[in-house]
């Protein structure tokens, strides 16, 4: 759609040139990095949440589905933090049991991603011709779809659950590395170490995932970073429609969808859920925000 | 530009052709048996029979394709498997609905983003710029569809301003002209229902509009604050013109083509946060009628309508694309 308007990919310096002491790229990048508070904010909201889901089943070992039938729909207090549900469950205890969910689906949807994009983007973009055309076109018909709504129509094949919204959301994202690594490949093949690497006689496969592939990491690093948050995003969305986790799963988009009905009397069951999605999500923009403004200098503002 | 124009256009085809193959899809690709799918287990053979007749799954699957585009061509999009109404009838007003919503809240956010946007420029590191950008860095990171249940708790549920669901008074129903209630309750002279009208816009566009408006703005902000440091911006200060003609006279125009990139972007974005923002607002567009659709197994119904949108996205990005060159004479097509 925007190809009128492609910027130059100037090479962007890779952590394979860590082996160089003083004044590495990975240094430099990671020195820029501690430098931005607001990227170690969001790299301590993201490590919050790590941990409190990591611990979730030590903190609460009742589990995400105790209920209190007594409890119904009560208020914030010292027994329980955020309230309770129309179950009489501790919402506290499903929020950090949900956090488990969110950063595992945003984190496996992404790597999915990566994966399949870089492997689509190298193919089109090193070998070119009719392969690049196919592939290249596959990706610009699946862009031309508002992501969440193809990730709708894919959970309506698959059928609803959160594993079909995790393949969802890691398809929809597909393109978005793919074109990313497509265009690096390219940029990258004319390059004077790359000729020389092919004129020495070494294989396409070497090539590739020695030297072109490790070049090619920092923008696939920040990119991917970004993605997680709106992976999280879209994952929520497809709970709230019905589309992803099923109950009693604690997802957080799901959550929020069954204290719908609540909100008047019990607006603590929508509150919370909400602020925590919010809450990661703006920890992963964050971080992603600083790993660009660290690994790609010329993207600082 | 005329040539370029067209060459977009040719260029749309095969991904046209694309989209349509993968929504012909959705059906098809269902696991098993489609019509077992939608029926369940309960269906009598005849039934399945039936449906799968209905829906030419009895046919080689070229048969289906292209009796499918002829069909779509003819601008008939099949019928509904729930309401056995002829969907093309049915998705119009819905479609209306979410229009009129989605301008609305593409207008606030572009309007608003774009002045908030240029304010952080012109006064940078001032309160204004640190409030907005910190607005901006937490509006991306909200989901929708929370932003409207907050909208709605505190100002329908809460305050009591406004309408919490719908599109109008049911008890005043709007006569239905074009479809898009302000046009028609301007064109029959209701004034009162008008503004009624109105008066259930603000909460679900405003809700939709946040988002798309915090990303305008980030990006204004770091489109202008480039242009405002080159050098013709501080020639036409040096003449001395006043600062607010050299910001919205000069630098606008130069700063906005990213901007223009990002509101197409946004569109996408936009129209799948409608879909979200609609069941919240029980707002009867195109996003309610997809999910009631999902609901109920309607597949025709959700074919046709992701097919309408992806459409709609499609066309509104070629426009984009087109208005750059309205925008920059640099920009030069091969």
């Amino acid at each position: 759609m925007l190809e009128t308007v492609v910027k130059p990919n100037a090479p962007v310096p890779g952590p394979e040139e860590q082996k160089e002491k003083v004044d590495s790229p990975f240094r430099e990048a990671l020195r820029s990095f501690k430098k931005n508070k607001l990227a170690i904010i969001g790299t301590l909201i993201i490590l919050l949440f790590i941990i409190l889901a990591l611990l979730a089943p030590l903190i609460r070992p009742e589990g995400y589905n105790h209920q209190l039938l007594a409890d119904r729909l009560k208020p914030p207090s010292s027994a329980h933090w955020f309230g309770t549900d129309d179950f009489g469950r501790d919402i506290l205890t499903r929020i950090l049991y949900g956090a488990r969910i969110s950063l595992w689906v945003g984190f496996v949807s992404v790597v999915g991603a990566i994966v399949a994009g870089t492997f689509l983007g190298i193919l089109a973009g090193y070998y070119g011709k009719t392969v690049d055309m196919i592939i290249s076109r596959i990706f610009d018909i699946m862009l031309a779809f508002p992501s969440i709504l193809l990730a709708i129509a894919i959970v309506a094949i698959l059928g609803p659950s959160l594993q079909n919204a995790l393949i969802a959301i890691a398809t929809v994202n597909v393109p978005n590395f793919g074109r990313l690594v497509r265009s690096k490949v390219l940029s990258l093949k004319e390059e004077e170490f790359i000729v020389a690497a092919r004129a020495i006689g070494m294989r396409d496969a070497r090539i590739l995932f020695y030297h072109i592939l490790p070049n090619s990491l920092a923008p696939i690093i920040v990119q991917g970073t970004l993605s997680i948050a709106t992976a999280i995003l879209d994952a929520a969305a497809l709970g709230f429609l019905g589309l992803g986790a099923q109950p009693p799963q604690p997802e957080w988009g799901r959550m929020l969808s069954d204290s719908r009905e609540y909100i008047t009397n019990a607006p603590w069951t929508v509150l919370f859920p909400g602020l925590a999605i919010g809450l990661t999500v703006l920890g992963f923009n964050l971080f992603g925000d600083g790993m660009r403004d660290a690994l790609d200098p010329r993207m600082k503002k | 530009m005329l040539a370029y124009s067209i060459r977009r256009l040719i260029a749309l085809i095969p991904v046209l052709i694309g989209m349509s193959l993968i929504v012909f899809g959705i059906i098809r690709a269902i696991p098993g048996d489609p019509a077992l799918a939608i029926l369940g287990q309960k269906a009598t053979p005849e039934a399945l029979k039936q449906l799968r007749h209905a829906l030419g799954l009895d046919k080689p699957w070229y048969t289906q394709y292209f009796s499918f585009i002829t069909d779509l061509l003819k601008g008939d999009f099949g019928t509904s498997l729930r309401t056995h109404a002829a969907i093309r009838q049915e998705i119009w007003p819905h479609l209306a609905a979410t229009i009129e919503l989605s301008v609305l809240a593409m207008l606030i956010a572009v309007v608003v983003g774009v002045n908030l946007g240029i304010l952080s420029a012109w006064k940078q590191n001032s309160v204004i710029d640190v409030a907005s950008m910190v607005i901006a860095l937490v509006g991306v990171s909200m989901p929708v569809f929370w932003l409207g249940l907050m909208a709605q708790w505190i100002f329908s549920i809460k305050l009591g301003w406004l309408p919490s669901i719908g599109r109008e008074n049911i008890r005043d129903p709007v006569t239905a002209i074009t479809n898009f209630y302000i046009i028609d309750t301007l064109l029959a002279g209701r004034i009162d229902q008008f503004w009624e009208i109105i008066r259930h816009l603000i909460l679900p566009s405003l809700a939709l509009a946040t988002i798309p408006m915090a990303i305008i703005a980030r990006m204004t902000r770091s489109s202008m604050l480039e242009v405002l440091r080159s050098d013709y911006i501080r020639t036409a200060r040096a003449k001395g013109q006043k600062m607010f003609w050299v910001v919205y006279k000069h630098a606008l125009k130069n700063a906005f083509i990213p901007v223009l990139t990002v509101i197409g972007l946004q569109t996408g974005l936009l129209l799948g946060g409608a879909i979200l923002t609609e069941t919240i607002f029980g707002w009867p567009g195109i996003g309610s009628y997809i999910y009631d659709a999902i609901q109920y197994r309607d597949y025709p119904v959700i074919q046709s309508g992701i097919l309408l949108v992806a459409f709609i996205f499609v066309i509104i990005n070629l426009i984009i694309d087109l208005l750059y060159a309205a925008f920059d004479p640099r920009i030069k097509y091969k």
